[in-house]
């Protein structure tokens, strides 16, 4: 009977192509916009992520992400030095700066200052150009789309010249970074250098990025130097968590995605329900037909059950390959790169297209039960 | 005719019995009762003809006579067995095994071609599906259009279509064939042949078929006319009353 349900589904092409598009139009619209959600505001980690050595960030007590701290006094770093477990502990700077551009602009950029001995701070690829490029005068290397703000795609900004807070700054490499929230330029350069781009107040260290020795567990790390310094200190991941709940927190943005997602719910209901209730209205006869020869009711809702299930597989591996081929054709795009899809998003996706078809066909299934052998003759 | 009745009146046994079979129906706040207390007993090898005007109950009675609606009132015994008094599914499946239907309308599955249309019967025994349309294509076979077997209900003819209806009531063998209006859409000839055909293959010792109907021109075919006004059996005879 599963056959025949199939068939009677097929054999309708409008409906059937209809109840397709339902499904892989609702799939996509919740797929594509979870998934640049979940992208979106990872980006608010995207600071932590660039910097993948450091096991341990130390900051002020009342820092909350890489964008939003208070530096601190230098001394900070003897003293996250001298706690025991601590491998390795360098100065970062973290603030934002102004450059003018050739065309007379000003453009916000963030400023990065990594230790002049070790780079630590870096982003550990380079696009264009190595790390000891920052030995150099005046060096710094800006990000891969940061260059696309400053410069025409595919222009080889190695060389350029840019004033940063009146200051010369030549550009000699470039960095292959996770862009940020506000997908802003970045200049990383020698903290040394980076004290003298970005003026400042007495405190200018942001933060203290901190190596576990070996065995050394990275919690354990970081209790202990809160404890000995009085800092905040924040494990890699759950920094990385901070930034991402400051933007949930901060921002308007899980709201409008949600409303994103619970419209695309919302579209697949109402496209699904309609051509499916359209079906079984067209087939009453044919269900009636066949409840009076003696299929029962299990057979029938086995029947109906064949009918979304094929729908729904289809229609979402439709979705999810539309959302794949979206991810896959903007990966060039500055704004999406670095897109993934999280493997939750589909997961997401799949039970709210069960939601969809569950509900659609329970309405229809209910028209199909409700409907008495009897009413064939009539 | 005649010849017909002679050579299965010899051999009929009881098929169908009701008794004090009434039904009511609820329309708002009125109740109405279509049919008043039907004793009857159907034979099998007979064909039967139920006969009435519109709205004189013989859909409701030939409806309650095959297990698809429940009488307000009375007993129907189908081939000994009390199908009211069966669970809902026991129902269901005594249906399946035992009756078959042709309506007017045929309600072919317009997706699937005639061979699988006529073996819906036996796939929804659980029979493997090539095998079932196999044993249909046997039928449709014997009913002359096996060469049609593969094509959709919409590329058959009305009479094309009428006898893959057939085949669905016979192919998985049940004892009663029930058939709502089969000529209604007919010309008198193809009607008769309609008639003709429903009598070679469906009639058996062990069966019987029961024509719904008020088409005057097929009448002299029955072996029983069973005339119903007003939910009542007004006439029980060979032949139609004088006044009809």
């Amino acid at each position: 009977m599963v056959w025949i349900a199939i068939r009677m589904l097929t054999g309708d092409a409008t409906k059937f192509y209809g109840l397709l598009f339902g499904i892989a139009f609702s799939t996509l619209l919740i797929t594509q916009q979870l998934t640049i959600f979940v992208n979106l505001i990872e980006r608010g980690a995207s600071g932590v992520y660039n910097v993948p050595s450091a096991d341990v960030w130390v900051m002020d007590p009342v820092s909350r992400t890489t964008d939003v701290n208070l530096p601190m006094p230098s001394t900070a770093l003897d003293r996250v030095r001298s706690v025991a477990g601590v491998e390795w502990a360098v100065p970062h700077l973290r603030a934002a700066a102004s450059v003018r551009t050739k065309e007379g602009d000003l453009e916000g950029v963030s400023v990065i200052g990594v230790d002049d001995a070790t780079l630590i701070g870096l982003p550990r690829r380079m696009a264009l150009g190595a790390a000891d490029v920052l030995e150099r005068p005046d060096a710094v290397v800006i990000d891969d789309v940061g260059t696309t703000r400053f410069f025409p795609v595919g222009y080889d900004p190695v060389g350029e010249r840019l004033e940063l807070n009146d200051q010369r700054a030549v550009i000699m490499g470039v960095a292959d970074a996770i862009p940020s929230f506000t997908s802003q330029v970045t200049l990383y350069t020698r903290y040394s250098r980076a004290l003298n781009f970005v003026p400042g107040t007495r405190n200018r260290l942001s933060f203290v990025l901190v190596g576990a020795a070996p065995g050394v567990d990275a919690k354990a790390l970081a209790t202990q130097i809160t404890q000995d310094t009085g800092l905040r200190a924040r494990t890699r991941d759950e920094f990385a968590r901070d930034g991402v709940d400051f933007i949930i927190e901060n921002t308007g943005i899980p709201l409008n995605f949600g409303i994103t997602v619970l419209l695309g719910f919302v579209v697949g209901v109402a496209i699904v329900g309609l051509t499916f209730s359209l079906f079984i209205r067209d087939n009453i006869k044919q269900f009636g037909a066949l409840k009076a020869i003696g299929v029962n009711n299990a057979k029938i809702r086995r029947m109906v059950a064949a009918q979304a299930a094929m729908v729904g597989l289809i229609g979402y591996g439709l979705g999810v390959l539309g959302t794949v081929g979206f991810i896959w054709g903007f990966s060039s795009n500055p704004t999406f790169k670095g897109f993934y899809i999280p493997w939750q998003v589909p997961l997401i996706s799949l039970v709210a297209v069960t939601l969809i078809l569950a509900l659609t066909g329970w309405i229809a299934l209910r028209r199909v039960l409700k409907t008495e052998p009897a009413a064939v003759f009539r | 005719m005649s010849s017909a009745v002679e050579t299965t009146a010899a051999t009929a046994i009881a098929a169908i019995s009701t008794r004090g079979v009434a039904r009511d129906f609820t329309a708002g706040q009125q109740t109405i009762r279509v049919l008043h207390g039907i004793d009857l007993d159907v034979r099998a090898g007979e064909l039967t003809y139920l006969v009435g005007e519109s709205g004189s109950g013989k859909t409701t009675l030939i409806s309650i006579m095959c297990g698809i609606l429940w009488p307000t009132e009375g007993e129907v015994q189908l081939f000994g067995t009390d199908i009211y008094r069966l669970s809902d599914s026991a129902l269901v499946d005594f249906r399946l095994r035992n009756v078959g239907f042709i309506f007017q309308q045929y309600n072919l599955i317009p997706a699937i071609d005639a061979a699988s249309n006529a073996a819906v019967p036996l796939i929804a025994q659980g029979m493997d599906r090539l095998e079932a349309r196999e044993r249909a294509i046997e039928l449709l076979a014997a009913l002359n259009i096996a060469d049609q077997a593969d094509k959709l209900p919409n590329q058959l003819s009305g009479g094309q279509q009428q006898r893959v209806a057939i085949a669905r009531a016979l192919v998985h063998r049940p004892r009663l064939i029930v058939c709502d209006e089969p000529t209604a859409a007919l010309d008198a000839r193809s009607g008769r042949r309609v008639m003709d055909l429903l009598r070679e293959v469906a009639l058996a010792d062990d069966r019987s078929v029961i024509i719904v109907t008020h088409d005057n021109r097929i009448f002299d075919l029955a072996d029983r006319i069973l005339v119903l006004e007003d939910g009542r059996i007004t006439h029980d005879g060979r032949d139609m009353p004088k006044d009809h």
